[in-house]
Order: structure tokens, then C-alpha cells, then sequence
């Protein structure tokens, strides 16, 4: 049925010069598949997404989209469309020409431009809009103008780049479930760059996150969300407590591994969400230093012998205020194992 | 205190810049026959002869041509230059730069000169030919820093957008970049044909016999005939730039690009 090598990046390199920006990555993306690709600013996740577009030529490696090599096809000719994070609109272009000018350049024109430009710009909410300049448009509107000028000449696959980074909060919910809503309606091979993990989590079907130019981990996000397996991921997921385990036991808290815990004994790190770390009882102390209150949850900021570490409780449980001395316990049923810290 | 020596020194300036222009001007609407200020009476006589003198007409029709030609040439060449340098890491960029603004800096007496003795002289071209290079090159630099500023306020983003939707780059340039910076052109065209309609020193080197720009003319006859003519016309090439660069700035706002 659907292609499971749609898209298929092997042994990407590219570099400048000396700098290596991303290092033999492959991924392989399938047919209507929303990958999501996560990382800090700077681990190669643009750099990779403008290579794909045919913005950048590769160093080394090729990309194949829909059993045809296109690594040496120029831009214009991949069929693969772009949401720019500037959204880019033609800012002499109303909104109709803008939407109409891949059309145009397809030699459509009469009834069928009219009716695939009126098509896209319901799709995305702009009806009346269509003699307005982009200046004339707030940025939501504008991102909406910039999908529909992509989507409108039906690409093989589509790129987005930070498409919700220039919105404000409220909007960013209202544009991810309308990213959702198209995803799922035009069936279109997307790929999100984002450098947010709560909208890489609720978008893509799957994740891969980046760093330093490699793939540090790639799965659904209930993969990565749950058994994150390596520090750097775990803090992207959220695990913001990470302790070495050494032979003799959690790093700071010697002693602390006993035999009912020689499960966790393999791993080379454990991580712990805030929210894990239960607070006011158990073998750990330590210090509070910091408390800040979220509603319904306090944030703590504890000190201990195993480091700094972060605790969230319900506001209804016991309080505890800074400089009170603390018991705590980290557990082992709720931390996930990683391979590396 | 301060105050009333700001005011004191704009007045100072203003009488400074405007001063001679007024009493041209007032010259010009003089009823005698020679060039005087105060006026002697009061006619409009001297503005209506301007448009009787043949050699005028004739210098003020190729100064157009000129101003029009070489603005132009200006441009075709000035707009790729601005292109490249905006969007491109050029070799030697920085060089380039400073070598395409030089014009700007060198006196244009010397560029004049420099341009007769060691190219129309040794290529024996034609006045108008030497003289539509050398203006040309004087207009060239306003064009490419002119274009430059409107080309920094179109993201190159945009280009790539027009590329993935299909264009080719050319076909991107023309239909994108172009159609935006258009008001720069436009407001390039304006100071390069100021600038070559106005210009004298480079042109004093390469005028020749019967072809002559207008400020050129004006000069010499000025050597020979002492009519307010030469008020009179000076005031009405006054006024037309002026009115050029106030229509410019209505439209186009030309006041960014400088």
C-alpha cells in the first residue's frame, strides 16, 4: 500500500568547509507520514530540510522521493514545497496571485486556476482576502497564505521550517491543529522542523531528534516521550533529573542501588521527570532552595547529594518552603534506563 | 539661549543655500538687457526668450538624451552588480565595492580628465559616445547603491520560494525580485538623470564641436552674452528638478533609498 521508503535520505553529509553540519544521517520517511524533526538551534535540522528541498547541494549521500533519485534534480523541478519560517510571500503579489503563481508557472490558467486558488484559500479559512497584499495580513493570516501557495500545486512532499515559531501562543494551538486537520485531509508526506518538542508531540506521527548534525534518536513520540535513551533526549522529553549510575551505585548516593534494583543496574544513567520525585518521605535528603508556584503544581529546586535536583507536587499535598530540609525518593518503577547520560 | 542661536545659524544656512537662487531668479524677471540684481522693472520677457534660443533647444534636447541614455545604461549594469553583491559572497566583494562607489569620491574634474587622455582620446571616440561613457560612470554608482538598499528589504527567502514553486532562478529574478525593487530603480533613475543633467566638469573635458550638454552651453554663452537669459533659464532647470525630486518623494518616498 503506502510506501514505506517514500522518501529516503541515505548517508547525508554536508559540510562547509571544515564544518560538518550534518553527518550521515539517513531516514527513511513513509508515504503520507507527518516526521517530525526536533533539535536544538544549530544540530543540522534546517540544514538538512533546505537539502532536501534542493536548496543546498549535498557533500556526500542521496535522496530518493518516490522511487526517484533526485539528489542531483534541481529545486524547481522536486516538486517539494517549503513553508518558510518568514512564510516568504511575493510582497507585490495580492493574496490570490500568490497562491496562483506555482499554477501559473504550470501553464494553468481560466477555470482551473480559479478553482484550485479558491480551493486552497477555503482550505485554509481567507475567503475575502484575496486582493490583500501580505503586508495588509497579520502573521497568522499571512502563514495560512504561505500553506495554501504550497499546498495548492500538490507536492510530492512538503517541508515546513519553524511554521509556528513567529505566532503567538494562542495562535500556535489554533495553526497546529489546523496543520493537523490539512495533514490529514490532502494525505500529503510532510516533514515539521521544529526545535519544540510539545509541538513535535502532538503533530508527527513520528520523531526524529537531532544533535550535532546525527540523528540522536528517531521513533513515535510515545517512544521518545516514554523511554527516552539518552540524556540528551531525556532533558529534550522533559526528564530533567539525570543521574550517573557508577559500580557502586546512583552517582552522589552511594549504596543507593540495592539488590531489588539490579534491573537498572545495566543502564549508564536514570532519569526522572519532575513530577516522579516524591516529595516529603523516602532514603534521599536534601534541601529545598527554591519553590515556585504554577497553579496547580509547585515547582521545587532541591539541593542533594546527587545534584540539583527539579520536583514538581500538586499544590494540595504538603508545602514546603526554601531552606527546609527535605526527604525525598526517586523511584525506580518510574525512571527510564538510558544508554548514555 | 541656545535656542536662539539654533535659529540664528538655520537662518544663516537658509539664506546660504537660497539666497543665490533667489537672486537669479529675481535677475530673470528683469525688463533690461543686462544680467543685474536688483532687477531693472519687471517682465517675463527673458523667461519666454529662453525658449526662442536655437542653441539652447538644441543642447537641452541632447542633455535629455544624454541624461536619459546613460541612466539607463546605468542601471542595466548597476542593477546586476547590486544583484550580485546582495545576494552572492563575490569574490573581492569588498574591493568591488569600493571601486564601483569610487566615482562618487574622485573629483569628477579628474575622472573627466582622466577619461579623455587615457580612453576617448586614445580610442578616438565620438563626443557623444565619450560623453555617454563618461556619464555613465558617474551615474552607475547611484544606481548600484540605490538598488542595493531596496534589494536589503527583499529577503532572498523570497527568491527560493518563487524556486520551489517552479521558477527558474532567472525566471525568479524577473518575476519577484524585479517587480520589488522597482520603486528603487525608479528612484535610481531619478538621481542618475538629476545627476548627468546637472553635471558639468566631466563633461567640460568631453564636449565637442556642435555637441554641447545644456549646463555646458549655458557656460559658454555666458563668456559672450550678458542677458538675464541665462537667469531666466537657470531658474527654470532649478525648478524643474525640484519639482522632480518633490513628485519623487511623494511616490516613491526617495528619501529612503539616499
Amino acid at each position: 500500500m503506502s510506501d514505506p521508503e517514500y522518501l529516503a535520505l541515505r548517508n547525508i553529509t554536508i559540510a562547509y568547509g571544515k564544518t560538518v553540519a550534518v553527518n550521515d544521517v539517513s531516514i527513511s520517511v513513509p508515504q503520507g507520514e507527518l516526521l517530525a524533526l526536533l533539535g536544538p538551534s544549530g544540530c543540522g535540522k534546517t540544514t538538512l530540510m533546505r537539502a532536501i528541498a534542493g536548496l543546498l547541494p549535498l557533500t556526500t549521500g542521496s535522496i530518493a522521493l518516490n522511487k526517484r533519485d533526485i539528489t542531483r534534480v534541481p529545486a524547481n523541478k522536486r516538486e517539494v514545497g517549503l513553508v518558510f519560517q518568514s512564510y516568504a510571500l511575493f510582497p507585490h503579489l495580492s493574496v490570490f496571485e500568490n497562491v496562483a503563481f506555482g499554477l501559473r508557472l504550470r501553464k494553468i490558467s481560466g477555470d482551473q486556476l480559479q478553482q484550485r486558488v479558491d480551493g486552497a484559500i477555503a482550505m485554509v479559512g481567507l475567503q475575502g482576502f484575496e486582493r490583500r497584499l501580505p503586508k495588509e495580513l497579520s502573521g497568522g493570516q499571512q502563514q495560512r497564505v504561505a500553506l495554501a501557495r504550497s499546498v495548492v500545486v500538490r507536492p510530492s512532499l512538503l517541508l515546513l521550517d519553524e511554521p509556528l515559531s513567529n505566532l503567538d501562543a494562542r495562535l500556535r494551538l489554533e495553526m497546529r491543529s489546523e496543520l493537523h486537520r490539512l495533514h490529514r485531509d490532502l494525505g500529503v508526506t510532510m516533514i515539521y522542523v521544529t526545535h519544540d518538542q510539545t509541538e513535535a508531540l502532538a503533530l508527527a506521527d513520528r520523531i526524529v531528534v537531532m544533535r550535532d548534525g546525527c540523528v540522536a534518536q528517531s521513533g513515535t513520540p510515545e517512544d521518545l516521550y516514554e523511554r527516552p535513551t539518552s540524556g540528551f533526549v531525556a532533558r529534550f522529553m522533559g526528564f530533567e533529573n539525570i543521574l550517573s549510575v557508577t559500580p557502586e551505585g546512583l552517582a552522589g548516593e552511594p549504596g543507593r542501588l540495592d539488590a531489588a534494583t539490579s534491573s537498572v543496574r545495566d543502564a549508564r544513567a536514570l532519569a526522572w521527570r519532575p513530577q516522579n520525585v516524591v516529595l516529603g518521605q523516602g532514603p534521599f535528603s536534601g534541601r529545598v532552595v527554591g519553590a515556585s508556584y504554577q497553579g496547580e503544581t509547585t515547582e521545587y529546586l532541591i539541593d542533594s547529594a546527587a545534584g540539583m535536583l527539579k520536583a514538581q507536587s500538586p499544590v494540595v499535598s504538603q508545602r514546603f518552603a526554601p531552606g527546609d530540609a527535605i526527604n525525598f525518593d526517586l523511584p525506580f518503577d518510574r525512571a527510564v534506563k538510558l544508554a548514555e547520560s | 539661549m541656545m535656542r536662539m542661536l539654533g535659529f540664528a545659524a538655520l537662518g544663516l544656512a537658509l539664506i546660504f543655500l537660497l539666497g543665490p537662487f533667489l537672486i537669479i531668479a529675481g535677475a530673470g524677471f528683469s525688463s533690461g538687457d543686462l544680467l543685474v540684481f536688483p532687477p531693472q522693472g519687471f517682465s517675463l520677457r527673458w523667461y519666454g526668450a529662453v525658449f526662442e534660443i536655437e542653441r539652447f533647444r538644441e543642447s537641452f534636447v541632447l542633455s535629455m538624451q544624454l541624461a536619459v541614455g546613460s541612466t539607463v545604461l546605468a542601471l542595466l549594469l548597476g542593477v546586476p552588480a547590486a544583484y550580485a553583491m546582495a545576494r552572492y559572497q563575490v569574490p573581492g566583494g569588498e574591493w568591488i565595492r569600493t571601486i564601483v562607489t569610487a566615482p562618487v569620491i574622485v573629483p569628477a574634474i579628474i575622472a573627466g580628465l582622466a577619461l579623455l587622455r587615457y580612453t576617448v582620446i586614445p580610442l578616438g571616440l565620438p563626443v557623444m559616445a565619450a560623453l555617454v561613457l563618461g556619464h555613465t560612470a558617474l551615474v552607475a554608482p547611484y544606481a548600484v547603491r540605490v538598488v542595493t538598499v531596496s534589494l536589503t528589504h527583499l529577503r532572498p527567502d523570497v527568491e527560493e520560494a518563487a524556486v520551489l514553486l517552479g521558477a527558474t532562478r532567472t525566471g525568479a529574478f524577473f518575476k519577484v525580485v524585479l517587480p520589488n525593487i522597482r520603486n528603487g530603480m525608479m528612484a535610481a533613475f531619478i538621481l542618475g538623470f538629476i545627476t548627468s543633467f546637472n553635471q558639468v566638469p566631466v563633461s567640460l573635458f568631453l564636449t565637442g564641436p556642435g555637441v554641447t550638454t545644456l549646463p555646458i552651453d549655458m557656460l559658454a554663452a555666458m563668456e559672450f552674452v550678458y542677458d538675464p537669459s541665462i537667469a531666466a533659464l537657470s531658474t527654470l532647470l532649478a525648478l524643474m528638478s525640484v519639482s522632480i525630486v518633490l513628485i519623487a518623494e511623494r511616490v516613491l518616498g526617495l528619501s529612503r533609498y539616499v
